[in-house]
């Protein structure tokens, strides 16, 4: 632990965000701006056959109308998707076009005809409901599995079977032997249900051309500007990417909701050069509902064998999973290379396999949300494993560490080769179990839960524990996976003339604290003061490159960037130092602030050091001057962080309602910097996987409408749903980056789902219920009592 | 044609002539340009554009600006006096009850209402008071403690 890192050093963001002076996308107004409003599709699927605009150009205040046939016209492509994963057979991934404005047919319900731009919000509202678009209603599909049936409706001609690609991992034919020969199969079907991210802010984008210097600015409510600069550039509007500088200011949340590049963005910065004003386009939450990329929604077929001691010798998967009508940004890494690689667990599983169907349907794309994949396959897993516990007569936390793979440090003894591709990095997995269950007392729970019964009440326990992936690299192998970018981090870290340091990084902070944290990390290695560091991020104009923030990478990645561009300093300075102190270089150590010759008292302080460097009278010769330097950081392997969650819930006999009472949390995500601000992304993350089990679900009916697409419908936990949470962890470094940090944006949510469902599956033992479809509403726990009582 | 509104906001007082539809939310926001009064929903239900009407937490996305006439309104531009942050303000960074800040200032909007009419609340009536309010990031967790903190450091 040093000065900074590792404690809780409270955030200096805040204030602007608790005095109301925060600056997020829809904050800003520019001189001259004009509003947009979008006219989106009200079905899943219609063939356009005319658009008339005549009225709406005719209202007051309207500046410009567009369509899709104005964008078709321009030859402007649609918004790509980011990683290719082709057929089983070879053939490659179906990648219909997703345009800014569709021209022919409308696919999901807020699919987006044209754009309307007024003087004004209300007068481009106003407008918008006088433009007459002539649909011709056509049949939808909704569900992955129904969708690649014979006969379903289409929602691509390019794409027969709706089938984007098929896709497997892991050895078929010796898992098939494994569960051939299993004692007991314990078999699960599920539907991981669809989730909307629900950031609290909406998605807003602003787009500024500047005639005179033939300059694009976006500002946009990003999780990493860079890339959607890169992609609306290169691949959308074909502009000079040195002619575009992407802005993400403040931003209200992401979740992976706001990592993708989405129409608006290009639509907003065309526009913008179309009418020679800037052009702002806010969604109103309701189309936050049909146009942000939604999450899970798959439906598996989960099968688990167990040798006659409760060693799991077997899993195989069959999962169909909805990609929506488009292909977003990375929405096909996420049921495969993000969830097929995870099927391990923690546990020796020695044969694995995965077969899957990527299906296009008449619904809002859906991509990486918080866990992405991740918690679907956790979910599975620990699903199977408490199920399979239960039928074979054990108790599920002894069955869970009896499979566990033993500790290991990635350092002393290797990293876990596992059956699906990766290599655990480290891992120490019966030590986190442990110290979760000591927490909640699972020995006396069992006690509790019987004088409980006897009462009349019903208690429940459920463990889930978990491993994630995090900061997803090199980029060489992400490559090899599909991948179409990199998945490195660049930092710049300039020492000022009087010592003051700015970093620029390609991390994106919306509610991570980069600010703190890296200051931390900063203030600490170069050993001066935490206000004497500024972090600077999320404008492409300020910081030469990034990748930005998902998948819990930006301290494990972004934050090794900015090691590496201190490690260069800190070299560079040791050459100044050892000429200002007559020195050898090798002789100097860099402590506290300050190169001390060793074993003497003269040292020189590194003020002093980056005085000089910019005042080089008195410099080594050769040397440049100034200390500046640029890093970009591309990880050996992924990280690994794990953890242990065990929830305790009641559910009221007579309503169904269940009552989370207590949930613990112990969490390993190697070493930590700012345990105040790891313990916050839990707790957020917690919510987050609590709402799927419980709450939330956007549900679609036959004809592909979203009937809960507002706050009024679509249910998320609120404060008085949840208790005050019991976290905890353990400390297992990551040993292949320079922090040891392995990432914990993701760790709650991945976690919480599966321990509330087997809580209350737990709770209900008596009434012999194996499973009920999440969320756990009052209703569906009700109907599974009154079922499980009729048999 | 505009209708003519005169509110006191943040101690001064503003009069413009306002469509008669134009909520009061966007008021703040467009007219006033005090936009750390958010907007996160359609149907008043996410309570980030929360403020103080007359001393009261309300969500100004429930109001028309014209119903605000003559009304005495607090923003969270409007929380600190004389440079000194109020204690929710200082609480919430303490206790870290906020991550992208987004909800924040309809939480402490909300909680300043709730700490005014009961000083020394229990968790359970905490979170009860924050159930108009979405946040997605803290899992509610530090906003409960920060408010206990605000409550214990003005108690």
């Amino acid at each position: 632990m040093g000065k900074f890192i590792g404690q809780s050093i409270k955030r200096v963001e805040d204030k602007r965000f608790t005095t109301g002076h925060g600056r997020y996308t829809d904050d800003i107004v520019l001189p001259n701006m004009t509003y947009a409003q979008i006219i989106r599709s009200p079905y899943a699927h219609a063939r356009i056959n005319s658009v008339d605009t005549k009225a709406a150009a005719a209202h007051p205040g309207v500046v410009a109308i567009f369509t899709g046939k104005d964008i078709a016209e321009a030859g402007i492509n649609g918004v790509p998707c980011g990683w290719q994963v082709d057929f089983k057979n070879g053939d490659t991934m179906k990648e219909p076009p997703h345009p800014l404005l569709v021209a022919d047919k409308v696919r999901h319900v807020g699919d987006a005809v044209a754009i309307v731009i007024a003087e004004t919000r209300e007068a481009a509202k106003d407008a918008a409901e006088l433009v007459e678009v002539d649909y011709e209603e056509l049949p939808a599909v909704t569900d992955p599995y129904k969708a690649v049936q014979d006969g379903a409706p289409l929602v691509h001609d390019e794409a027969p079977k709706n089938m984007a690609y098929d896709w497997e991992l892991g050895d078929k034919e010796k898992t098939d032997a494994a569960m051939a020969s299993a004692h007991h199969i314990t078999t699960l079907e599920f539907v991981n249900q669809r989730l909307v991210p629900n950031a609290i802010e909406p998605r807003s984008a602003i787009g500024d051309y500047d005639a005179t210097n033939d300059k694009y600015t976006l500002y946009t409510t990003s999780q990493n500007p860079h890339l959607t600069r890169l992609l609306m550039c290169a691949f959308v509007l074909g502009l000079p990417e040195h002619k575009v500088r992407v802005v993400a200011p403040d931003v209200g949340g992401g979740f992976g909701s706001k990592i993708f590049h989405y129409i608006e963005e290009a639509l907003v910065t065309w526009c913008s050069q179309k009418i020679g004003r800037p052009v702002k386009w806010t969604a109103e939450r309701s189309e936050s509902f049909m146009t942000d990329a939604h999450g899970r929604d798959h439906v598996t077929k989960a099968e688990m064998g167990f040798d006659k001691d409760g060693k799991i010798v077997g899993l195989r998967i069959n999962t169909w999973a909805n990609l929506g009508a488009y292909l977003s940004t990375f929405s096909t890494c996420v049921p495969t290379w993000l969830h097929g690689t995870l099927l391990q667990g923690l546990y020796t599983t020695p044969a694995i396999h995965i077969d899957l169907v990527a299906a296009f349907t008449h619904t809002t794309p859906v991509d990486a949300y918080r866990g992405a994949g991740r918690p679907e396959a956790t979910y599975l897993l620990e699903r199977l494993v408490e199920t399979g516990a239960r039928e074979l007569g054990m108790d599920p936390a002894e069955l869970r560490l009896k499979n566990f793979i033993p500790p290991f440090d990635g350092v002393n003894q290797p990293g876990y080769q596992t059956q699906v591709a990766l290599q655990y990095d480290s891992g120490n997995y019966e030590q986190v179990l442990k110290k979760a269950l000591e927490i909640v007392d699972y020995d006396n729970f069992r006690k509790e839960q019987a004088e409980a019964r006897k009462q009349g009440k019903l208690l429940g326990i459920g463990i889930s524990t978990y491993i994630e992936a995090c900061g997803i690299a090199p980029s060489a192998v992400v490559g090899a996976l599909g991948a179409r970018a990199g998945l490195y981090e660049s930092a710049q870290v300039r020492i000022q003339p009087t010592g003051k340091v700015s970093v620029y990084t390609g991390s994106h902070s919306h509610g991570q604290g980069h600010e703190t944290t890296f200051a931390q990390v900063v203030a600490d290695k170069l050993g001066i003061a935490l206000e004497d560091v500024e972090i600077v991020h999320g404008d492409s104009e300020a910081v030469a490159f990034g990748m930005g923030t998902y998948g819990s990478r930006s301290l494990a990645v972004g934050g090794s960037a900015i090691v590496k561009s201190l490690d260069k300093v800190i070299e560079k300075g040791a050459k100044i130092a050892a000429h200002k102190l007559e020195a050898a270089v090798d002789d100097l150590e860099f402590a506290n602030g300050a190169w001390t010759v060793k074993g003497t008292d003269k040292s020189i302080a590194f003020g002093d050091i980056a005085l000089t460097a910019y005042v080089p009278h008195d410099y080594p010769e050769g040397l440049e001057p100034g200390l500046d330097f640029s890093s970009f950081y591309d990880p050996a392997n992924f990280t690994y962080p794990f953890g242990a969650h065990i929830a305790v819930v009641e559910v009221d006999k007579e309503t169904g309602k269940v009552t989370l009472k207590r949930f613990v949390a112990v969490d390993d995500v190697g070493n930590v910097i700012n345990p105040m601000i790891v313990e916050g992304q839990i707790h957020g993350g917690l919510a987050q996987g609590i709402g799927q089990a419980l709450f939330e679900e956007a549900i679609y009916d036959e004809d592909g409408q979203l009937v809960n697409g507002t706050y009024m419908d679509y249910t998320m936990p609120r404060a008085d749903d949840l208790p005050s949470f019991e976290t905890d962890r353990t400390v297992t470094p990551c040993p292949h980056n320079p922090l040891g940090v392995k990432g914990a944006g993701e760790a709650g949510t991945i976690g919480s789902t599966p321990a509330v469902v087997n809580a209350v599956i737990d709770a209900l033992s008596e009434y012999g219920v194996k499973d009920i479809r999440m969320p756990l509403t009052p209703q569906r726990v009700w109907q599974a009592m009154q079922n499980g009582k009729q048999s | 044609m505009g209708i003519p509104i005169t509110v006191q906001v943040n101690g001064v007082s503003h009069s413009h002539e306002v469509e008669p539809r134009l909520l009061l939310a966007h008021y703040l926001r467009d007219v006033l340009r005090l936009t750390g009064t958010h907007i996160g929903c359609d149907t008043s239900s996410c309570g980030a554009c929360t403020i103080l009407v007359d001393g009261k937490a309300v969500k100004s996305c429930t109001m028309l600006a014209v119903q605000a006439d003559g009304a005495e309104i607090t923003t969270i531009e409007g929380l600190a006096s004389n440079g000194e942050l109020h204690p929710l303000q200082k609480s919430f960074n303490e206790e870290h009850g906020l991550q992208c800040g987004f909800c924040t200032p309809g939480m402490i909007m909300t909680a300043t209402d709730l700490l005014a009419n009961n000083p020394s609340p229990s968790e359970q009536e905490i979170r009860h008071a924050l159930e108009g309010n979405y946040c997605r990031c803290t899992g509610y967790h530090n906003i409960v403690k920060a408010i206990q903190n605000a409550a214990n450091t003005q108690g």
